[in-house]
């Protein structure tokens, strides 16, 4: 079921390649979306067994990641159809630069956006470290030309640094692989295989000292593409540039798995007891991404940019969760969840916005609730909701994080968080009120707008919708699957 | 043997330093790739305790890429693109090498501080002079203004990390020794043809052109 | 005091100026000429002691003691170096600080002259000197720093003494220091690619235009201390590059000589076959003999 889940979007884009009709490749795109989903669902109800002699197996703080990455890589999908063609209609691409850019071959972009799901769901099952650092690779391998959809300067200058930022944090963490394989060799020569499961069992058999640089490693190279500060330059860029619904799968999904890639290490650190080492690292950078976040959201005048911003934060608020441990990092996972699917909604309307205004610019896209009716009140919820506002997902799981955060006496900690989640949301809201309500641009103005259409807007919808259930209500599978993951984790409750 | 590798990290160290020293693109490439493959020497005479045929057929063709393939590509990417020659340095070449001085002392003393468990066997300098590469890379993508400088610097991390692996003699870990490789090749791949567009765009590839996205 | 100290130092006064013969012999042959013979430099000399000093009404004493005062203080620096198997006639603990900054008083003392006589020229010339010298000094110093500590002596006889403790890590070191003491043998003694002696453009010379109003007896003592400036800083060299002694003193000194004669071969060919730098990137070429003495102190040290 495993190797199913891998193969079947691989397949899919080999054969994109091969079909010259644009309405089958966006069929077959969403089919594989689907299927997925599918595979996903079934290994809830029948767990799969390990493969490749363990070094594929899906436990289940993956599941909960891939999970993640199913639900909003099928509503990305959905979302495609309707993008893709109006795309091929009628470019965005240059629309800030005055002249027409070409886009990307379909058939390449489909290919690589399969791709982009099948290296991330490898980095959902991988056990093998070496692996889940093949797949963690591979994800920006895929993911580059996706950026570069709009053959244009702006994206291929982001392109540029995503590639080079991003490979270069990708081959600090393979010299943490070869750290780690250092610190498993035992003084007869002997070592203990790079599997997640025989590290834990052996876990007091490894050398402390390189444990400590591994988990540094990590921390900076898998940090890199999670989009910690202050190694998240590549990620306002890549987040601003790409296509949107592929801006929605970077943030949403490929930002969780390098998280994931950092939690397998915090595994292995905290069943070796190293977890008084690592877990105030991650405090830090947590902190230290959420106050960057802060000072380049407040007068951002790039929406897209703005949401980018806000994914360092949250991913900066996910570090933290992990780090503060215990409670926090149930919280933490189902802020994790929460988080990719508002922030997957709001990039998805974000599009919308930028198809109809033309720009990316918060001044010049007043008006919107006149202009987008739908998107435009998506628009505001999703900003209330990513900032914590009740009731929706967000608000609960970033108030079991602070709630921990008391709890276990760090008040500084909760503090500095409350206020830095307090100058987000000033400056969120500011942006949010000034492009709903202002004065659209006389070009929208008039009466003659096209109406919205349900392909654009209802994939956003659905995942808002599930954004407030979560706030109202977390339903038992969810909560029993987010707790194990936590628990794997070494976090209570 | 201790003595070939001590001339081998001799060599090694005034690589980066020439690295860091150099003005011409074309150097630049051919010392990297000359790097590579002293590095590839450097993991079969330093990996004690006798290399595995494998890792021993790892490291050839790391030579071969490392050597020839790689600067080819990149020697073709320069000819292509018809830049101009000269490396752009956003930090001046003495003030680049003084550093690279200084970042040898750290990296001795990081190797200083992380002594290699019981069982791995392997010379204690291989620790030091891949970490020297490694941050000699590192500095070249900060301080370099070209993209394909910062290809090079790219490629220094890379070397410097695959005398790492390839030092160690890593039982088990064939896939990622594999992985470097394929990760070396395709990054260097896609940075290729990236490259090709930059030039064809910005009629340059100037990396420090490309700053129209910041805040 | 033992007769054999004094080997060294009548050897370079009396050869130092065939060493520049041999150098001049080299290039001329790489340029397909005959060159000039190779006692030239000694005909040189005396004829210019024979002539009078002219003294511009404007200069001090400063100009006077400039070229005297140099040459002392080279005789003292010789005094310190050993050469082949003869010990040096002076020698004490830290002597190659000592060793290091009489070349730093001839320095001063060449560049004040050349202040002093209020020339634009040769006060570009002074201001290059001093500048390159800022990093040629670090460059030395690093260097014996690392053959001192690696032989465990503080003073250039000990350090120079020839035993090479453990292949391992000396030959290495000696490598690199000998490169570091190569580099800084060019930029000292004014050669390509740093400065090129035989340049008539004042512009861009450095050490020639500071003596362009030194003349006669004056101009004598100044040449005849580069010379000897030149020979110390080959010693040098061949004493870092040629560590293996006979045990027989003769044979000992003949080797020495005959590394002397390949180390002046070495400059000619190197003048020969490079162009002078420009003066921007003359800095980087001192820096990397910094680099180099810092690496081998670095080795030395671990």
């Amino acid at each position: 079921m495993i190797v199913a889940l891998i193969l079947l979007p691989t397949f899919a884009a080999a054969a994109v390649l091969a079909i010259r009709s644009a309405a089958a490749r966006r069929t077959l795109l969403v089919l594989v979306a689907l299927g997925h989903a599918g595979l996903t669902a079934a290994t809830f109800v029948r767990p799969a067994g390990p493969q490749l002699g363990g070094w594929l197996l899906l436990d289940p703080l993956g599941a909960v990641f891939l999970a993640i990455l199913s639900l909003l890589f099928l509503t990305a999908a959905l979302y495609g159809i309707g993008y893709l063609a109006r795309e091929a209609r009628r470019p965005t691409g240059l629309a800030d630069e005055g002249f027409l850019a070409t886009n990307q071959p379909e058939a390449v972009f489909t290919a690589c956006l399969l791709m982009f799901l099948a290296t991330m769901t490898l980095v959902t099952v991988s056990h093998n470290f070496g692996l889940l650092w093949v797949a963690v690779e591979a994800t920006t391998l895929a993911s580059a030309p996706l950026i570069y959809f709009h053959r244009q300067k702006r994206s291929l200058e982001a392109t540029w640094k995503y590639l080079l930022v991003c490979s270069v944090g990708i081959a600090v963490a393979l010299l943490g692989n070869f750290f780690l394989a250092i610190a498993v060799t035992e003084p007869d020569g002997r070592s203990i295989p790079l599997v997640l499961n025989d590290l834990l069992a052996a876990a007091d058999q490894l050398d402390p000292t390189w444990l400590k640089a591994t988990f540094l490693l990590f921390l900076v190279g898998y940090g890199t593409k999670m989009g910690l500060a202050p190694l998240h330059t590549w990620l306002p860029d890549a987040h601003s540039e790409a296509p949107s619904m592929v801006s929605a799968l970077l943030s949403g999904a490929l930002l969780n798995c390098a998280f994931l890639a950092i939690l397998r290490i915090l595994q292995v650190c905290s069943a070796a007891g190293l977890a008084g080492f690592a877990q105030p690292l991650l405090i830090l950078f947590g902190l230290l991404s959420m106050s960057v976040a802060a000072v380049f959201i407040i007068r951002q005048d790039d929406f897209k940019r703005m949401l980018a911003y806000s994914s360092v934060e949250h991913m900066g608020l996910l570090a933290l969760g992990v780090g503060l441990g215990g409670a926090a990092t149930f919280g933490a996972m189902l802020h994790a969840l929460n988080h990719s699917l508002t922030k997957g909604m709001l990039f998805l309307v974000a599009g919308n916005l930028l198809a109809a205004y033309r720009t990316k610019s918060v001044a010049g896209t007043g008006g919107a609730i006149r202009v987008l009716p739908v998107s435009g009140a998506l628009w505001i919820a999703g900003i209330l909701a990513i900032c914590g506002s009740p009731p929706f997902g967000p608000f609960v799981s970033e108030l079991a994080i602070i709630k921990a955060a008391f709890d276990q006496n760090a008040t500084w900690v909760a503090v500095a968080v409350l206020s830095l989640l307090a100058v987000i949301f000033i400056g969120m809201a500011a942006a949010m009120l000034r492009m709903a309500y202002g004065a659209p641009p006389e070009r929208l103005a008039a009466e003659t707008r096209p109406r919205e259409q349900a392909c654009t807007f209802l994939p956003p919808l659905a995942l808002a919708v599930l954004v407030l259930v979560l706030g109202v209500y977390v339903p038992p599978v969810v909560e029993d699957a987010l707790r194990l993951a936590a628990l794997a984790l070494g976090g209570r409750q | 043997m201790d003595f070939w590798v001590n001339c081998l990290v001799v060599l090694i160290a005034m690589t980066n330093l020439r690295l860091l020293g150099s003005s011409r693109v074309v150097s630049c490439v051919h010392t990297v790739a000359f790097q590579g493959v002293l590095l590839g020497v450097l993991a079969i005479v330093g990996a004690s305790g006798g290399l595995a045929a494998h890792g021993i057929v790892l490291a050839a063709v790391n030579i071969v890429l490392k050597g020839l393939v790689f600067p080819w590509l990149l020697m073709r990417a320069l000819r292509e693109t018809h830049l101009r020659r000269e490396v752009e340095p956003a930090i001046g070449f003495g003030a680049s090498m003084l550093l690279g001085v200084l970042l040898i002392g750290i990296c001795l003393w990081i190797g200083s501080r992380l002594p290699l468990p019981v069982g791995v066997q392997a010379s204690p300098l291989l620790v030091p002079a891949a970490l020297f590469t490694l941050m000699v890379g590192l500095f070249m993508i900060v301080a370099r203004r070209k993209a394909l400088t910062q290809v090079v610097g790219y490629l220094s991390i890379e070397n410097g990390i695959t005398a790492f692996g390839l030092g160690f003699a890593l039982k088990e870990a064939l896939l990622v020794e594999l992985g470097i490789l394929l990760d070396a090749f395709m990054a260097v791949f896609v940075m290729g043809i990236i490259i090709f567009h930059i030039s064809r765009e910005f009629d340059h590839i100037d990396a420090g052109e490309l700053s129209a996205l910041k805040d | 005091m033992d007769a054999t100290q004094l080997i060294h130092p009548l050897l370079a006064l009396a050869l130092a100026p065939l060493m520049a013969g041999i150098v001049n012999k080299t290039k001329s042959a790489f340029a397909g000429r005959n060159g000039p013979p190779v006692l030239q430099p000694y005909r040189d000399l005396w004829r210019l002691l024979h002539k009078g000093a002219v003294y511009s009404r404007t200069t001090s004493w400063i100009l006077r003691a400039g070229p005297i005062v140099s040459l002392a203080a080279v005789v003292t620096a010789l005094a310190m170096l050993p050469f082949g198997g003869t010990a040096a006639p002076l020698s004490f603990a830290g002597d190659l600080i000592v060793f290091a900054y009489l070349f730093g008083l001839v320095r001063f003392l060449m560049v004040a002259a050349a202040l002093d006589t209020g020339s634009s020229f040769e006060g570009m010339g002074a201001s290059r000197e001093v500048t390159f010298s800022a990093l040629a000094e670090p460059a030395l110093l690093l260097a014996l720093a690392a053959l001192a500590r690696m032989a465990g002596s503080p003073s250039l006889s000990g350090l120079l003494a020839g035993a090479v403790a453990n292949p391992a890590v000396s030959i290495p070191v000696l490598l690199l220091a000998a490169a570091a003491v190569g580099i800084v043998l060019l930029a000292e003694n004014a050669r390509i690619p740093v400065d090129d002696p035989n340049t008539h453009l004042e512009l861009t010379m450095i050490h020639e235009v500071m003596i362009l109003d030194t003349s006669g007896p004056d101009l004598a003592f100044a040449g005849y201390a580069a010379l000897l400036k030149q020979w110390a800083f080959a010693a040098l060299l061949v004493g870092v590059l040629v560590p293996w002694r006979t045990g027989v003193l003769w044979a000992d000194v003949a080797l020495a000589l005959a590394a002397m004669a390949a180390v002046a071969v070495g400059i000619g060919v190197v003048e020969s076959t490079m162009a002078r730098l420009r003066l921007v990137r003359v800095p980087q070429l001192l820096l990397a003999a910094v680099a180099c003495a810092a690496l081998a102190v670095v080795l030395v040290l671990r």
